[in-house]
């Protein structure tokens, strides 16, 4: 275990840095050059010499990298050029919010999808069991923002229960709590690919557990199917969950992207989205980081907490 | 990484029966396609998944040739018509023929999906047999490099590299190639390393052949079944991406026409009750997404190497219909 602990944490190192070269090649990447992005286009050689020299843009690329990393260790991402301020302090405002939607939408995606997925391996075989598993596979397979689309078209333009566009000006996560309403559709935008791959992962697991020993031995002491469903059945399918839930982070990422998009919700997705319009590649290349060291870092402690909570694992080798 | 750990469903469920089925015919190299293609033709999935595709096909490129419309100037005097007899499906926010538009739009997602299917397969194919067979060092470097491009979505590294150029059809076919095989590049390692230890490739060692040549001719042919479920994968989630990218206004500028930029204009209009500008190419753009991820799934039962019929339900029976995942959503 304590080797299997080392082995992953190298290599999930070794990806940061790969993302930190990532990064760096596409800011040496981005047409023209820094200095004339961040001075305009009527700067003079004289000064776009001085701005390379300050900010040591006339130095090898390797020395560049040192200083690029040295950089990122102290928090400092660079500066928008749109916005004029520190990507650091516009990715930490809107982290809350995002960890609100995305937590919150993973949850919902876990309360449907796992009960669902259980539910189709108790029946399987059955009609409805393809009628469920053929409903996931065109949710699953439609484009995101098409789902985005018939919500809006069908509760906000046809029945005027939501409002399609969140409210402007909201900062805090507890104003975006107040206005409640306008959350339920991203969040159930988002969670609708989440619900189809955390059901049929449930559900592959579920019959898997269902044809397993100790669920017959329950079955013969008498305890009722229900109970043996929730008692034994659900725990064992939530595992597998685990590292699936560590895995769909960067699906969940980009669901957000559009979701944000569509529904005007101030999140990291939205100021990605703009800054991609008005090519402000500070914020893209600073929020690609972010996104990258937390899918490594997910994708880690999945499988970390799949290790502690299954003793097959924790005792094993 | 994790995804070593759980590897999708189809690849892991039975490489023994897939391998020995294909493993028999590597005296004949391109042999390993054959035995899946009488099969697709009894396959009902992949069949109905092929007529539609050749359908839309059909509509996008021998369409314009029957219904001619103007595709070019903007005319005012007509925008935001509803479908009547001269504009089948109503006219957009510039006059132009909705339907026409469809058609038009429906050519560049066609001759997108199959560049970017076909080139990042073959690239991945390519990176992943290679690290697959060198091992050790250079393979985990390179695995490395796939762990970190994988690491970040797809989609949002698109959107970093679209947002860079002047894209046109053949720019942004170049860049979802380039973005788009780390995933087939893994199936292709994980197939390797399992093929190298068979008897066949045991085999041609002892006969004295040389790294490169069981690389090409014994390890290539025999990925190729999985390489051809991820292409028809692959030709979906780029149509998607293409699409997603026009959604959200960073894909090609006019005159480019495509789905996902009728999609915008038309969602503008939604609220204006201009129904045939948004359902049109929501319908066909899902008809066809889902055309190949039906082609895709059958594909991947073929390859597998069971019976249809049953294997579908064999399949499903143990892991669900969860296809290899996309990697834009």
């Amino acid at each position: 275990m304590t080797w299997y602990l080392l082995r992953r944490v190298g290599q999930a190192v070794a990806v940061v840095i790969g993302v930190m070269i990532l990064t760096f090649i596409l800011l040496h990447m981005e047409p023209g050059s820094v200095a004339r992005a961040v001075l305009g286009l009527r700067a003079t050689p004289a000064r776009v010499a001085i701005f390379d020299d300050t900010y040591g843009l006339n130095k090898p690329l390797y020395q560049q990298f040192v200083i690029y990393v040295k950089q990122l260790l102290h928090g400092n991402l660079g500066v928008s050029y749109q916005l004029q301020q520190p990507v650091s302090t516009l990715i930490a405002e809107r982290l809350p919010r995002d960890a609100l939607l995305l937590g919150l939408s993973t949850l919902l995606a876990l309360i449907i999808g796992v009960p669902a997925g259980i539910y189709q391996a108790v029946h399987h075989n059955q009609l409805v069991d393809d009628v469920v598993a053929g409903t996931w596979f065109t949710l699953y397979s439609a484009p995101d923002f098409m789902e985005a689309l018939l919500l809006i078209a069908l509760l906000c333009v046809q029945f005027h229960v939501f409002q399609p566009n969140f409210p402007g000006g909201i900062t805090s996560v507890g104003g975006v709590l107040t206005d409640w309403r306008a959350l339920v559709l991203p969040v159930v935008v988002l969670s609708i690919n989440s619900v189809a791959s955390f059901s049929q992962y449930a559900r592959s697991t579920a019959i898997q557990e269902l044809a397993a020993d100790y669920v017959r031995v329950a079955r013969a002491k008498g305890v009722p199917p229900r109970q043996v469903l929730t008692r034994h059945v659900l725990r064992n399918s939530l595992l597998p969950v685990i590292t699936i839930l560590g895995m769909s982070l960067p699906s969940i990422v980009a669901g957000a992207v559009i979701a944000e998009a569509v529904f005007n919700f101030p999140g990291m997705g939205q100021l990605f989205w703009q800054s991609a319009l008005s090519h402000d590649f500070p914020v893209l290349l600073g929020a690609t980081l972010i996104i990258g060291v937390a899918t490594v870092t997910g994708n880690l402690l999945a499988d970390i907490a799949y290790g502690v909570l299954d003793p097959r694992i924790r005792h094993g080798s | 990484m994790a995804a070593e750990t759980a590897p999708p469903a189809s690849l892991e469920m039975d490489p023994g029966s897939a391998a020995s089925t294909v493993g028999q015919v590597t005296a004949r190299p391109g042999g390993a396609g054959r035995l899946s293609w009488s099969e697709l033709l009894h396959n009902k999935r992949a069949m109905s998944g092929l007529g539609i595709v050749v359908l839309i096909a059909l509509f996008c490129f021998v369409g314009p040739l029957l219904y001619h419309t103007n595709q070019v100037t903007v005319n005012l005097n007509i925008e935001n018509g509803p479908p009547g007899p001269g504009h089948l499906l109503g006219t957009d926010p510039y006059g132009i023929d909705v339907l026409g538009r469809l058609m038009v739009g429906g050519q560049s997602s066609l001759e997108l999906g199959f560049a970017v299917g076909i080139a990042s397969t073959v690239l991945g194919m390519l990176y992943g047999a290679i690290s697959g067979m060198l091992g050790g060092v250079g393979d985990a470097i390179m695995m490395r490099v796939i762990d970190t491009l994988l690491a970040v979505p797809t989609f949002i590294l698109l959107i970093i590299v679209a947002s860079m150029f002047t894209l046109n059809l053949g720019v942004i076919i170049l860049i979802l190639s380039a973005l788009s095989w780390p995933g087939v590049a893994r199936l292709v390692r994980a197939q390797v390393l399992s093929l190298r230890t068979r008897e066949f490739a045991q085999a041609a060692k002892t006969m004295g052949a040389t790294r490169w040549r069981i690389l090409l001719y014994h390890m290539v042919p025999n990925t190729l079944g999985v390489c051809i479920v991820t292409a028809t994968f692959g030709v979906a989630d780029s149509i998607y991406a293409l699409s997603a990218l026009s959604f959200l206004g960073i894909g090609p500028p006019p005159p480019f026409a495509d789905w996902g930029t009728m999609l915008t204009n038309g969602v503008d209009n939604l609220f204006n009750g201009y129904w045939w500008q948004v359902y049109p190419p929501l319908i066909v753009l899902v008809i066809v997404v889902l055309a190949f991820r039906q082609i895709g799934d059958a594909l991947n039962d073929i390859v597998s190497g069971q019976q249809p019929g049953r294997a579908v339900r064999r399949r499903r029976r143990r892991f669900g219909w969860l296809p290899l995942a996309s990697q834009y959503e």
